[in-house]
C-alpha cells in the first residue's frame, strides 16, 4: 500500500510474487510479509518447517591474523570462546553501552562471518571500518553476493538431511559447517530466530532461487511452508528473542535488555567496557518486561505504559495476540519496581489504559536441539 | 487480483463500505482492507449510543501483525454493533460485506466524503499498481 519505488530486492523477489506472497518495505527492502496468512505460517514452523528468503541481511566477513582481536574489541561478547565451526550471538555497543546492533558471529576457521541487521548493515560496515583501523584486518560487506535462507521448525532437521546429508543435519546447536546442499555450495548453520531447531543457509546470490525452489519441492510433504517477516515476527515474540529497534536501540544498554548474558565485562577491553561495568554496578532503573494483557486489548509497539497511579513509567516495544499461547502478550520498558512477575500496570490502547500483568518470559520456551 | 466491490455499497479511502437505507445504515471494512490486513484476530467495538462525526474514529480492526482504525463514513450513532465479531473476528475476512458488518448507525445529518463502488475500485486499483 506505501510506496515501495527505491526499494531493494532479493534474488527471490519474482518467486514471492509468484507465491501470492504480499509485499511490504521493511528496512529499505521489498519484502514478502506473508502468503498463505501469518497464523498458517507461525504454526507450520511450530509444527513441521517454514522457509524464509532472510536475504536481506547484512553478512560481513572478517579476514586478516587481527580477525580475533579485532571481533574482541568490536563486540561485548568473549568471541575467543567461539571455536571453529561455532557460532555465537554478539552485542556491538556504543562507548556509553547502547546497543549499535546485535550479531551472530561465525567462526569459520580462515575466517569470521558476521550477521546484521539489514536496517543496520550500512551503519555497522562504516562502525567496522572505523573501529578497524588500528588492526590488521580486512572487513568485507558480502550481502549483496550472498542469498540467505532459514529453514526452521521440528521437521527441518529430517528435510536438511535429505537434502545436505547426515553430517550437516548433524550439526549442534549453533554449530556451522561448509557443504553441499542439493549439489550448492553452501554454509549452513544451525542458527534461526523463530524458538524451533533449524537452520540458516548461505549460498552466493545466483544460487538462491534455485535453492529456495528445490527445498519447497523437497519438503512439500513434510509440511514446509514458504513463511514471510510477519510469521518471522509473530515466532521471534513468542521466544522474546529481541528486534533490532524495538527491544534494543542505541537508547538502550544490554543489562535493561536482559543480555547481560551476552556481555563478558571479563575477557580483556572492549568498546562499552566502561559504560558497561559502571551500569551493571549500579543496576538498571529500567527492565525489560514480558506481560499479558489481562483486560481486552492489544498493547502495540510505542503505546504507553502508566503505573496503577496512572502516571507514564515507560512503553511497549513489542506486542501481539500470541497465535500459539492464544493470549494478548507483549514486552516493554518498565521500572525495575514493575518488572516482577505478577506487577500490574496499565498499557494505553487507543486513549484507554488496559490493565496487563508482567509475565515470565520467554512466553514460549525455546526447542532447540541441544 | 481483483477483489470484490458490490456496485450498491458507497466506500471510503480507508477502506470502509457503508450500505444507507433511510436515515439508517450499515458499516463494515473492505474486501481489499481485509485481504490487506490479513487474519483478522480482535475487532475493537464501540458502545452502542456511542455519536461520531464524519471520520471519527469508532474502533479498530487487528490482524497478529498490526491495528487498523476504523473510520466512520458518515456522523452518526452507534445504535447496533456486531457482537459475532466478539468470538469470530475472523467473519470480515470470511464474509466483509456480509456477516462481517461492523456497526449499525443512525445517520445524522450532513454529508461524509463517500465514492461509489467505480471510483472505489479504480482507487484501490492506483494504490496496488505503482
Amino acid at each position: 500500500m506505501s510506496d515501495r519505488s527505491g526499494l531493494r530486492r532479493t534474488p527471490l523477489y519474482e518467486r514471492h510474487l509468484a507465491l501470492g506472497a504480499r509485499m511490504v518495505g521493511f528496512s529499505g527492502w521489498e519484502m514478502p510479509v506473508q502468503y498463505s496468512g501469518i497464523i498458517d505460517e507461525h504454526r507450520a514452523v511450530r509444527e513441521a518447517a517454514g522457509l524464509f528468503d532472510i536475504s536481506h541481511m547484512g553478512q560481513v566477513e572478517v579476514h586478516g591474523p587481527d580477525a580475533l582481536p579485532f571481533l574482541q574489541h568490536l563486540v561485548t561478547c568473549d568471541v575467543a570462546a567461539i571455536q571453529p565451526g561455532r557460532a555465537n550471538y554478539a552485542l556491538m555497543c556504543l562507548p556509553n553501552g547502547g546497543i549499535i546492533d546485535d550479531a551472530f558471529i561465525y567462526n569459520l576457521d580462515d575466517y569470521y562471518l558476521v550477521v546484521v541487521n539489514a536496517a543496520n548493515t550500512a551503519k555497522d560496515v562504516a562502525w567496522m571500518h572505523e573501529c578497524a583501523k588500528d588492526f590488521d584486518v580486512i572487513v568485507v560487506d558480502v550481502s549483496d553476493r550472498t542469498g540467505m535462507l532459514a529453514l526452521q521448525g521440528p521437521a527441518a532437521e529430517a528435510l536438511l538431511a535429505q537434502v545436505a546429508g547426515a553430517d550437516l543435519a548433524a550439526l549442534p546447536f549453533h554449530g556451522v559447517a561448509r557443504g553441499m546442499v542439493l549439489g550448492i555450495p553452501a554454509i549452513v548453520a544451525r542458527t534461526g530466530y523463530t524458538g524451533e531447531d533449524g537452520f540458516e543457509l548461505f549460498v552466493a546470490a545466483e544460487d538462491t532461487v534455485r535453492l529456495w525452489d528445490e527445498l519447497l519441492d523437497a519438503g512439500r510433504n513434510a509440511g514446509l511452508k514458504p513463511c514471510g517477516l510477519g510469521a518471522r515476527d509473530s515466532l521471534r515474540f513468542e521466544a522474546c528473542l529481541a528486534l533490532y529497534g524495538h527491544e534494543i536501540t542505541e537508547e538502550t544498554n544490554p543489562y535493561e535488555a536482559r543480555l547481560g548474558w551476552v556481555v563478558k565485562l571479563e575477557k580483556g577491553d572492549f568498546i562499552g567496557r566502561d559504560a558497561l561495568r559502571r551500569i551493571k554496578q549500579e543496576g538498571v532503573q529500567r527492565r525489560l518486561t514480558g506481560f499479558e494483557m489481562v483486560g481486552r486489548g492489544i498493547a502495540r509497539s510505542e503505546y504507553e505504559i502508566r503505573d496503577l497511579e496512572g502516571s507514564p513509567v515507560g512503553r511497549v516495544t513489542s506486542g501481539m495476540p500470541s497465535p500459539t499461547l492464544g493470549k494478548n502478550l507483549g514486552m516493554g520498558y518498565v521500572p525495575v519496581a514493575l518488572s516482577t512477575e505478577g506487577s500490574e500496570f496499565d498499557v494505553v490502547v487507543r486513549d484507554r489504559p488496559v490493565r496487563a500483568r508482567a509475565v515470565k518470559m520467554p512466553f514460549y520456551r525455546p526447542r532447540y536441539k541441544k | 487480483m481483483a477483489f470484490n466491490t458490490p456496485a450498491d455499497l458507497q466506500y471510503t479511502r480507508t477502506h470502509e463500505w457503508i450500505r444507507i437505507e433511510g436515515d439508517e445504515a450499515t458499516v463494515g471494512i473492505t474486501d481489499y482492507a481485509q485481504h490487506a490486513l490479513g487474519d483478522v484476530v480482535y475487532v475493537d467495538l464501540p458502545e452502542v449510543g456511542a455519536r461520531f462525526e464524519a471520520d471519527g474514529v469508532f474502533g479498530a480492526v487487528e490482524s497478529v501483525k498490526a491495528a487498523s482504525d476504523l473510520y466512520l463514513p458518515v456522523a452518526g450513532e452507534i445504535i447496533a454493533i456486531n457482537e459475532a465479531l466478539v468470538n469470530s473476528p475472523e467473519l470480515i475476512n470470511k464474509d466483509p460485506y456480509g456477516e462481517g458488518w461492523i456497526v449499525k448507525i443512525r445517520v445524522a445529518p450532513g454529508v461524509g466524503a463517500l465514492m461509489s463502488a467505480e471510483a472505489y475500485a479504480a482507487f484501490v486499483e492506483s494504490i496496488t499498481h505503482q
